[in-house]
């Protein structure tokens, strides 16, 4: 579904990717492990076409996606919850939700805000509060209710769990999981080694712009060298 | 009456009410004036320098449909209004936004540019006179008592009222008016939820020049039109932005109001010209006790 072909990228003269491969099937949950500074999130701004590789391919349902318009890549049903949140502060909980389907999946949008609701009903009592007055948690929860108002085909999360408290980062895994069940394939960059692990199908360990091991995310929850050196376990 | 020193003349309450009451429909065009500007800094974090040229242009434009084709001032909005978001659109991004290269201080500078330009090239097309636009009915209206008010003053008081409920109104229910609002606030969010930001900023500047055009329309009937006319207004409306607090609506319509009747008071009591101090006086207050301006930050 996504492939990721030798992607190198960065800002300008800094560069911070140095050729990164990776893939995401149909319906997989592929988890990014990798250390502040790594290059995860430069990674997801380059798929969401913030900013334009300097080389290599990425394809996402076989089409050419790399250095692609950020809306036609929305058209195509990737979306990422960037790190950090960013809903809009300024605007209510509904019409931070309603933005979510700006672009895609506009005639549906009320039947996905009950669903949304549903699915934290949190956000339900805070409907017509401006985000920037939710806590970070409900901002987290705001922000992955706005990405699935576009009826993802692929979803991108960027450190989900960054500042929750350790009841609401379980809460989230376990909405990952579910996401996941319905058929969802999700691409989740994560710190939280041991929780991503259990939850994927397969992950990969990025240090200083490069995929330095992949594989099922079994495996590499049971590697001893991998524990010692690269997760610090 | 005493004022610094200053032996103010003494008026009736009638006449002061009277010069209130003119203030409100003045300020309703300086608060027209100032929501396109403040619209246009909410949303791209610029002082639109070349705002004061655009209505100097719509204001030509409405004088050149009357003079040459007969059309009534008021009805050239249906022409100016959507023409001068169609030139605004334009302007923004195939100048200001291409030349800009995302740096505000560059856009700054881009908008002084444009209206030195665009003000230069009205000079030498329409030359420095002072025009006209002549109504049958431009001393037509309604006697208060205390003051005579005249029907170009009604249609520009309701005409602003009007256009800036219908501004709010877009702003709050439609789609473009939403992403027009998360733009300003958080542009890489936006971009992820599949928003054109380019086209957000193309379209903020084009609704803040179709604000300066229906202002201009507005004016038509009671103002003269020349090269330098929007200075006039321009800078009063900055006034306004900043007093009603960057980016706020209902700040550049209460601010507007404000300041039309300060100024139209202190013109009764300080004459024409020392009169424009008691603007400057109050805004200099307002800012002393709320640093944001009256409405805060808010878009
Ligand atoms: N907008 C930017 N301009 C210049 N350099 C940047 C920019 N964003 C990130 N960088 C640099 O790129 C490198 C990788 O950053 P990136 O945000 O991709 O890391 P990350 O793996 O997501 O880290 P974290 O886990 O802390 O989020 C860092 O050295 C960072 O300083
Ligand atoms: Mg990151």
């Amino acid at each position: 579904m996504l492939e990721i072909v030798e992607v190198k990228a960065g800002y300008g003269h800094a560069k911070v990717l140095h050729g990164v491969s990776l893939k995401v099937g149909e319906g997989e949950l592929v988890a990014l492990l990798g250390s502040n500074g790594a290059g995860k999130s430069t990674l997801n701004n380059n798929i969401s076409g913030i900013y334009k590789p300097f080389a290599g391919s990425i394809r996402f349902d076989g089409a050419e996606i790399a250095g692609v318009r950020s809306e036609e890549i929305v058209d195509r049903g990737l979306i990422q919850v960037p790190e950090g949140r960013r809903v809009f502060p300024n605007m209510s909980v509904r019409e931070n939700l309603e933005l979510g389907s700006y672009r895609r999946a506009t005639p549906n949008r009320a039947r996905n805000i009950d669903r949304v609701v549903e699915i934290f009903p949190r956000l339900k009592e805070r409907f017509d509060q401006y985000a920037g007055t939710l806590s970070g948690g409900e901002q987290q929860m705001l922000a992955i209710g706005r990405g699935l108002m576009a009826e993802p085909r692929l979803l991108i999360l960027d450190e989900p769990s960054l500042g929750l408290s350790p009841l609401l980062v379980e809460e989230m895994f376990a909405l990952i999981q579910k996401l996941r069940a319905e058929g969802l394939a999700i691409f989740l960059v994560e710190q939280n080694v041991v929780q991503s692990l259990e939850v994927a199908d397969r992950a990969y360990v990025m240090e200083n712009g490069l995929i330095t091991v992949e594989g099922p995310a079994q495996d590499l929850m049971h590697d001893e060298e991998l524990r010692r050196s690269y997760l610090g376990m | 009456m005493d004022f610094l020193g200053i032996s103010l003349p003494s008026y009736s309450l009638e006449t002061v009410f009277g010069s209130a009451i003119s203030g409100v429909f003045l300020g309703a065009i300086y608060a027209l004036v100032a929501l396109g500007l403040t619209l246009i800094y909410g949303v791209l974090h610029i002082i639109n320098f070349a705002h004061g040229t655009l209505l100097m242009l719509a204001m030509y434009a409405v004088f050149f449909l009357w003079s040459v084709f007969g059309v009534d001032p008021y009805l050239a909005m249906l022409i100016v209004v959507p023409g001068g978001y169609l030139f605004g659109y334009a302007l923004q991004r195939s100048v200001i936004g291409r030349t800009s290269h995302g740096r505000d201080e560059i856009i700054l500078l881009t908008t002084l540019g444009v209206s030195i330009v665009l003000e230069n090239f009205a000079l030498f097309a329409f030359s420095a006179n002072e025009r006209n636009v002549q109504v049958p009915y431009d001393f037509d209206g309604i006697d208060l008592g205390v003051v005579y008010i005249v029907w170009p003053q009604i249609a520009a008081l309701v005409g602003s009222l009007l256009i800036t409920a219908a501004l709010w109104c877009f702003m709050r229910f439609t789609d473009t008016g939403k992403a027009i609002r998360a733009v300003a606030k958080e542009r890489q969010g936006a971009r992820l939820m599949g928003i054109n930001v380019e086209h957000i900023f193309a379209v903020s500047f084009g609704i803040g020049t179709a604000c300066v055009a229906a202002a201009a329309s507005l004016l038509a009937p009671t103002y003269a039109v020349f090269p330098q006319v929007g200075y006039l207004f321009v800078l009063i409306a900055f006034t306004v932005v900043v007093l009603g607090g960057m980016g706020s609506f209902v700040g550049a319509l209460v601010g507007g109001l404000v300041i039309g009747v300060t100024e139209q008071i202190g013109r009764l009591y300080l004459g024409e010209s020392l009169g424009l101090i008691t603007i400057s006086a109050i805004f200099i207050l307002i800012l002393l006790f709320r640093p944001t301006g009256l409405f805060g930050q808010r878009l």
